[in-house]
C-alpha cells in the first residue's frame, strides 16, 4: 500500500519535471526531486502502462535477439515492443532451421491458478502466432503454459508482477 | 479402511428429542456450547496391550484428546478444562452426577469405555444432556487399533449430527500440495492427511510440478494436475494402490480437473491453441465430450451435486466471471455480477450455493452465492487467498492463502485455512510444510 502511494506521488513528480525540463527552468530543483524520489523512479522507468519495457530479466537466444515478451495485466495482446522481439526471433529461426523451440506462458501471482494456467497458455500462443506468421512452421513450436507456477520475480509489486507476465521463447534442442 | 469399522447400535437413541439441547449452527455462533468431554475409562490389562501395539500411555485419555481438539475446532463447541471435572471416568460413563457437571456449566457430557476384545479396539460412547439429566445417545464401535483416531472423529461425528442436526466432517481426510524453497522454484509433492492434521503423507515426491488435487466423492481415487516430462496433463491417482494413470489423450494441456458428483466423469479443461474449453471424461468407456465451445477461456468446472448443471470460469464478458450450464453445455448463464473479477467456483454439498474467489481492488475474497447469483457474501478478504473447498456438510470451506513478500521478495508463504459459512470462526490449519489447493474428501464412513 505505502509503495503504491510513493509511486503516485512520483508519476506526479515525473510530470512536473517534463514541463519543467522543456522549460529548462530549474534543472537544480528537478535533481533535487530526482534524488528524493531516487528508489521509486526505477520502478516506472521500467514499465509502460503495465507492460514491463525493462531488461533486469531478459536473456539472448543470440546476439540481439532478446528471449522473451511481456503483458499488460489479464491481456495477451502483443505490444509493438513485443511484436519487434518475436520478429527478431523469427529471423533468427529462419537463419537457423534446425532449431526447435519452446514457448514458455506465464501468469502473474494476482490471479487463481486455473486461471492462470489458460492465461499462460494463451499468452504463449499469441507469440507462436505471430512466429507463424513471419514463416516460422508450427511444428517447430511447442508451447507450455506454467501460470504463475515459475514466477522471475518474487517480489509482491506491480514491477516485480510485469517482470512474471511473459512469454519466454527457449531453444529446445 | 472404511470396511474395517464395524458399527453396532447399542441403545436406541430416545426418539422423544423435545427439550433437550440443540447446536444453532445456521447463524455465527458466538457462544459455543460448554461441552465436558471426559477422559474415555479403560481398564488396566487393555490400557497395558494397547500401550504396547500403540506406543500411547493411554488410549483412552488420547482418543478423548482427539474429539476435544474437533470440537473445539468447529468453533460450536467450548470443551471444558479436565482439571475441574469432579466425576472419575468409569463412574460417569454409567451413570453422571448431573449437579457435579452442572456446577462446571457443562451443558453436554461425553463419557466412554475402551476395551481391547481378542486384540480390536472396543470403544463404547455416551453422550448426556447434562441439564434436562438425561442420555442422548449410546454407540459402540470395535475396530483395528490402529484406527483410534478415526474412533475420536466418528464420535465427534455422532454428537455433531445429535446436538447440531446436521452430518458432520470430522472423519475426512484432506488432500493437498506440499510446498517448499523457494518462490521461483517452488517445489510441489501431493500430500494427504486427516482433517486435523494427523497422519499426514506425502504422494509424490517433488520431481514435477503437481496441482490441483481433487477428492472423488465416492471413493479414494484423486485427480490433480501433474507437469510430469513437462507436459502439463490430468492425471488420475488410487491413494490406496498409489497406481496413477494420464486422464484421456489430449494433444496439450488438460488442467483444472473435478470429478462428477457420481465419480464416474472427470470434468477438466484442455487448452489449445490459445483457447481453453471444457471437457468431460467418462472413467468408464473412456468416452470424451467436449462442453463448451467459445474462444474465450472455459475453466474451474464443478457439478452440481444432482449432477444435473456445471458452474465453471469464463472471461468470455471480457473478464473472469462465473456461468452455469445444464451439464450438456446448454443455457450458459452468467450468475456473477458484483464488482471485481471472480474465480474458482465451486458448487456446496448441499445443492444451494456456490463458493467463490474475487479479486476486487487489490484484494482477495473468498465468497458464496446462490446458484442464480443472488445474495453474494464475502466471508474473508486478504492480500491472496483462492480456490475454497467444502466440507462433505457444506458448513466449512477449506482454502489457501499466501502471504505478500517484502521489498526483497522475501517472507512468502502458503498456508491452509478454514472458515465456516458464516464467516466466523477463521482458523489456520496446521501443515507440517507451506501448503495449497486443498480439497476435502467425503465422510470416510457413513
Amino acid at each position: 500500500m505505502k509503495k503504491l502511494v510513493i509511486r503516485n506521488i512520483d508519476q506526479g513528480a515525473l510530470m512536473k519535471l517534463n514541463k519543467i525540463l522543456k522549460n529548462t527552468f530549474l534543472v537544480l530543483f528537478a535533481c533535487l526531486v530526482l534524488s528524493a524520489c531516487a528508489t521509486s523512479k526505477k520502478s516506472t522507468g521500467q514499465m509502460q502502462g503495465d507492460v514491463y519495457t525493462g531488461t533486469d530479466t531478459v536473456e539472448y537466444l543470440a546476439s540481439g535477439v532478446p528471449d522473451r515478451v511481456f503483458f499488460a495485466t489479464n491481456e495477451s495482446i502483443l505490444t509493438t515492443a513485443s511484436r519487434e522481439t518475436l520478429r527478431k526471433q523469427a529471423a533468427w529461426l529462419r537463419k537457423n532451421s534446425d532449431i526447435t523451440i519452446v514457448l514458455e506462458g506465464h501468469a502473474d501471482e494476482r490471479g487463481t491458478r486455473e486461471y492462470n494456467l489458460a492465461l499462460g497458455e494463451r499468452r504463449a500462443n499469441a507469440a507462436k502466432d505471430y512466429l507463424m506468421t513471419y514463416g516460422i512452421s508450427s511444428n517447430r513450436i511447442s508451447v507450455l503454459s506454467y501460470g504463475k507456477e515459475r514466477p522471475v520475480d518474487s517480489g509482491s509489486n506491480p514491477l516485480a508482477w510485469s517482470k512474471n507476465r511473459r512469454s519466454v521463447t527457449v531453444k529446445a534442442n | 479402511m472404511r470396511n474395517l469399522i464395524i458399527l453396532f447400535l447399542i441403545f436406541i437413541v430416545p426418539t422423544n428429542a423435545l427439550g433437550l439441547i440443540e447446536v444453532d449452527i445456521t447463524r455465527g455462533n458466538l457462544n459455543p456450547l460448554p461441552i465436558a468431554v471426559s477422559p474415555l475409562s479403560i481398564d488396566d490389562e487393555s490400557k497395558k496391550s494397547f500401550e504396547k501395539t500403540l506406543k500411547k500411555k493411554d488410549i483412552g485419555s488420547e482418543i478423548s484428546k482427539v474429539i476435544e481438539k474437533n470440537l473445539k475446532t468447529s468453533g460450536l463447541f467450548n470443551p471444558l478444562d479436565k482439571n475441574a471435572f469432579l466425576q472419575a471416568p468409569d463412574i460417569a460413563h454409567l451413570k453422571p452426577r448431573f449437579e457435579d457437571w452442572n456446577l462446571i456449566k457443562a451443558q453436554a457430557l461425553i463419557t466412554g469405555k475402551v476395551k481391547n476384545v481378542d486384540d480390536k479396539l472396543r470403544v463404547e460412547f455416551r453422550l448426556w444432556d447434562v441439564l434436562a439429566g438425561k442420555e442422548m445417545m449410546a454407540l459402540a464401535f470395535t475396530t483395528v487399533p490402529n484406527n483410534w483416531r478415526r474412533v475420536g472423529h466418528i464420535i465427534t461425528d455422532k454428537v455433531y449430527e445429535r446436538l447440531t442436526g446436521e452430518k458432520g466432517y470430522f472423519d475426512t481426510r484432506i488432500i493437498y500440495v506440499a510446498e517448499e524453497g523457494p518462490k521461483t522454484k517452488r517445489i510441489k509433492k501431493l500430500a494427504i492427511m486427516d482433517q486435523d492434521g494427523a497422519n499426514n503423507k506425502f504422494l509424490t515426491l517433488g520431481n514435477e510440478l503437481v496441482l490441483t488435487p481433487r477428492f472423488n466423492p465416492t471413493s479414494q481415487m484423486v485427480t490433480y494436475l501433474s507437469y510430469f516430462r513437462n507436459l502439463p496433463r490430468v492425471y488420475l491417482l488410487d491413494i490406496e494402490t498409489g497406481i496413477q494413470e494420464v486422464v484421456g489423450d489430449f494433444p496439450g494441456m488438460t488442467f483444472a480437473p473435478r470429478f462428477s458428483p457420481d465419480g464416474k466423469k472427470i470434468i477438466m479443461s484442455f487448452a489449445k491453441d490459445g483457447n481453453s474449453d471444457i471437457y468431460t471424461m467418462d472413467l468408464e468407456n473412456r468416452i470424451v465430450e467436449k462442453i463448451t465451445n467459445h474462444p474465450s477461456i472455459d475453466t474451474s468446472p464443478s457439478y452440481s451435486p444432482d449432477g444435473k448443471f456445471i458452474c465453471f470460469n469464463s472471461d468470455r464478458s471480457g473478464y473472469q466471471q462465473i456461468y452455469v450450464m445444464k451439464s450438456d453445455g446448454s443455457n450458459v448463464k452468467r450468475i456473477s455480477f458484483g464488482n471485481g473479477l471472480y474465480g474458482t467456483p465451486v458448487w456446496s454439498p448441499r445443492g444451494d450455493l456456490i463458493a467463490f474467489t474475487k479479486l476486487h481492488k487489490g484484494k482477495f475474497y473468498i465468497g458464496v452465492m446462490r446458484t442464480d447469483g443472488s445474495g453474494e457474501r464475502l466471508l474473508t478478504e486478504n492480500f491472496y487467498q483462492e480456490a475454497p473447498s467444502w466440507s462433505p456438510n457444506g458448513r466449512v470451506l477449506i482454502f489457501y492463502r499466501e502471504t505478500k513478500t517484502n521489498d526483497k521478495g522475501e517472507g512468502f508463504s502458503a498456508k491452509l485455512w478454514s472458515i465456516d459459512l458464516t464467516g466466523y470462526n477463521e482458523r489456520l490449519v496446521d501443515t507440517l510444510t507451506d501448503a495449497s489447493d486443498p480439497s476435502w474428501s467425503s465422510l470416510l464412513s457413513n
